[in-house]
């Protein structure tokens, strides 16, 4: 049974929002830091209280402010990753765990704790742990509650670009384990589009757009809160090879794509987050370019924009990339939908967090 | 050396930790975690004790307390005795010009506790009070060690309240640091060396195991 949120308030803190996320799907709400999401967060787990608001999970209501029902925190079942992780500094890995058990149990925090991969550092302090494994503790607690909705607040926030990648892998593959409903918050367009099913955006404390990841990363309307520099497509495609010189081939339903080295091994499923600005049209098949790929296309749509730009919907094989172009551009070249064309891509324009395992079986 | 004043003073000491414990946790707690309208003048008034000269807060405790006033009464009422010049009005002045020195490190301590620490206990299904037991107290102990090595120092040391309310009955309510200005006064220097003596000895210790519990606890954190 899905999550069902609906938050009003007038202030302090405006809010304006009501979405549904169904059981073992991933919902980023994303907007720039001041947008409301921590707070929407916040009243999912109970920790605020907006004026007009209803939360029900599993068909359990938690807070529905008409009937003046407002179940506490600590009797919702809902998993929470802090932003700071919010660690118990007195208590070692394995007891944090246990500490969010109904009945403590030492040899299933040690199974939670391996599903993080945090196996033989069950007795360490928080203060003995690196930021990457902090977060790894904080999301076993999480899970440790056996929660009916889990809540992930800018999890990867505190934490190198490196320790990043290796945490949205391990959370690509945990996913295999939530059957709950999951919302991420994250100000990172990049991680959102990496991880999410579906993308909510925020702008001044209200829902301005909800809907699948591709569909908001290409609509223009839907990125003008977040910046238009941050559109960009998912192309699914399979690791090929490694190549001595540094690049690893990937294959997709269109043909190679060449990219600086990917850390999956062959065989491997992998989303590649190609940003709209880095993809250049020609419709003549090009010669003479470094640009290491060039993709057979075809224009399916094409929406203008309010500035000079225009977003290119084209259809490669079986995906969909976005090219940002100006409209000069279009019309000197006399593009229209349903002309074939080529999509240019740099290798070294897709960079090295752009390109996630995708989940199994997804 | 005037053993049975420095037992009184011990005792005294006693009580008042024992009863300044619970109400140092709930108001150190309750002050660390609110805010509201006329906080300000409630931390003011616990502080209060800390700057009135001790004959002043004993001169008013001693009218509070007296026969004439309705506290007083009702005591007498009850207990059948008067609560001054006693050492249950010993003690019930000691908790008061305690509250400063019991309060105040109570509440560093559970200031120290992160927000979201205390947070992230109700998210993982701990109740208030079990947050209390298991999260709380255990990071805001070596606060609520130093309020209570604090008064317990203080009680043995206070002079001029514990004169004006108790008087100095040998047995009832003449403490150590009543006994040593008596010796002094009675040229009995040998005995007052003592018992001050006595007195830096039990300061020392005390203040030796609050540094050495906080070392430790910071060890623990860090």
């Amino acid at each position: 049974m899905a999550l069902n949120v609906m938050a009003k308030a007038a202030g302090p803190i405006a809010l304006d929002v009501a979405f549904q996320v169904a059981p073992g799907e991933l919902l980023a709400l994303v907007g720039h830091s001041g947008s409301g999401k921590t707070t929407v967060l916040r009243t999912i787990a109970g920790l605020w209280r907006p004026d007009v608001a209803r939360v029900s999970v599993d068909g359990e209501t938690w807070l529905d402010t008409a009937a003046g029902l407002c179940v506490a925190p600590h009797r919702r079942r809902v998993g929470i990753v802090f932003q700071n992780y919010a660690l118990f500094p007195h208590m070692t890995a394995a007891q944090n765990v246990m500490a969010a058990m109904d009945r403590q149990n030492r040899q299933e925090a040690a199974r939670i704790l391996d599903l993080v991969n945090l196996h033989g550092l069950e007795d360490r302090k928080p203060a003995q742990l690196s930021g990457g494994q902090q977060q790894r503790v904080a999301v076993a607690r999480a899970l440790a509650r056996r929660p009916q909705a889990l809540l992930l607040d800018e999890p990867f926030s505190a934490v190198d670009g490196a320790t990043r990648e290796k945490l949205y892998a391990e959370i690509i593959a945990l996913r295999a384990h939530l059957a709950m409903p999951v919302v991420l918050v994250t100000h990172d367009m990049n991680e959102a589009q990496m991880l999410a099913d579906r993308m909510a955006v925020m702008a001044q404390g209200s829902l301005v757009h909800d809907g699948t990841t591709a569909e908001v990363m290409g609509n223009p309307d839907a990125l003008h809160a977040l910046g238009i520099r941050e559109a960009g497509a998912m192309l699914l495609a399979r690791v090929a090879e490694h190549l001595p010189d540094g690049l690893s081939r990937l294959e997709t339903t269109s043909g190679s794509l060449f990219l600086p080295m990917v850390a999956a091994a062959p065989g491997v499923q992998v989303r590649v987050r190609i940003m709209a600005h880095d993809v250049i049209l020609s419709r003549d098949a090009p010669v003479g370019l470094s640009a290491q790929n060039i993709l057979a296309a075809r224009i399916t749509r094409m929406v203008a924009g309010t500035g000079p730009g225009v977003m290119v919907h084209l259809a490669v094989g079986e995906g969909e990339i976005l090219a940002r172009i100006t409209r000069r551009a279009a019309d000197q070249m006399g593009l229209q939908t349903g002309q074939h064309v080529h999509a240019i891509l740099k290798s070294m324009s897709v960079a090295r967090d752009h390109v996630a395992q995708t989940r199994t079986g997804a | 050396m005037d053993w049975s004043a420095l037992f009184l003073s011990l005792r005294l000491a006693g009580w008042t930790v024992v009863i300044l414990l619970p109400v140092s946790i709930l108001m150190g707690r309750f002050l660390a975690h609110n805010r509201f309208r006329g906080k300000g003048v409630l931390e003011a008034l616990i502080i209060l004790p800390l700057v009135l000269p001790p004959t002043v807060l004993g001169f008013y405790l001693l009218v509070a307390f007296g026969r004439s006033s309705p506290i007083g009464q009702i005591w007498q009422d009850i207990f059948g005795q008067q609560l001054v010049f006693s050492f249950q009005g010993l003690v019930v002045a000691s908790v008061i010009f305690n509250l400063p020195f019991a309060i105040q490190p109570a509440q560093r301590g559970f200031e120290g506790v992160a927000p979201e620490v205390r947070e992230a206990a109700a998210c993982c299904g701990l109740s208030p009070l079990r947050s209390l037991w298991k999260v709380e107290l255990p990071l805001a102990w070596p606060g609520l060690m130093t309020a209570m090595v604090l008064t317990f120092a203080h009680t043995l040391g206070e002079f001029g309240i514990v004169l004006m309310v108790g008087g100095a009955i040998p047995g009832e309510t003449k403490t150590i640091a009543i006994s040593i200005y008596d010796s002094v006064q009675g040229f009995d220097d040998r005995g007052a060396a003592m018992m001050s003596a006595v007195l830096v000895a039990i300061s020392l210790f005390a203040i030796a195991v609050t540094y050495a519990l906080s070392a430790r606890v910071g060890r623990r954190l860090s």
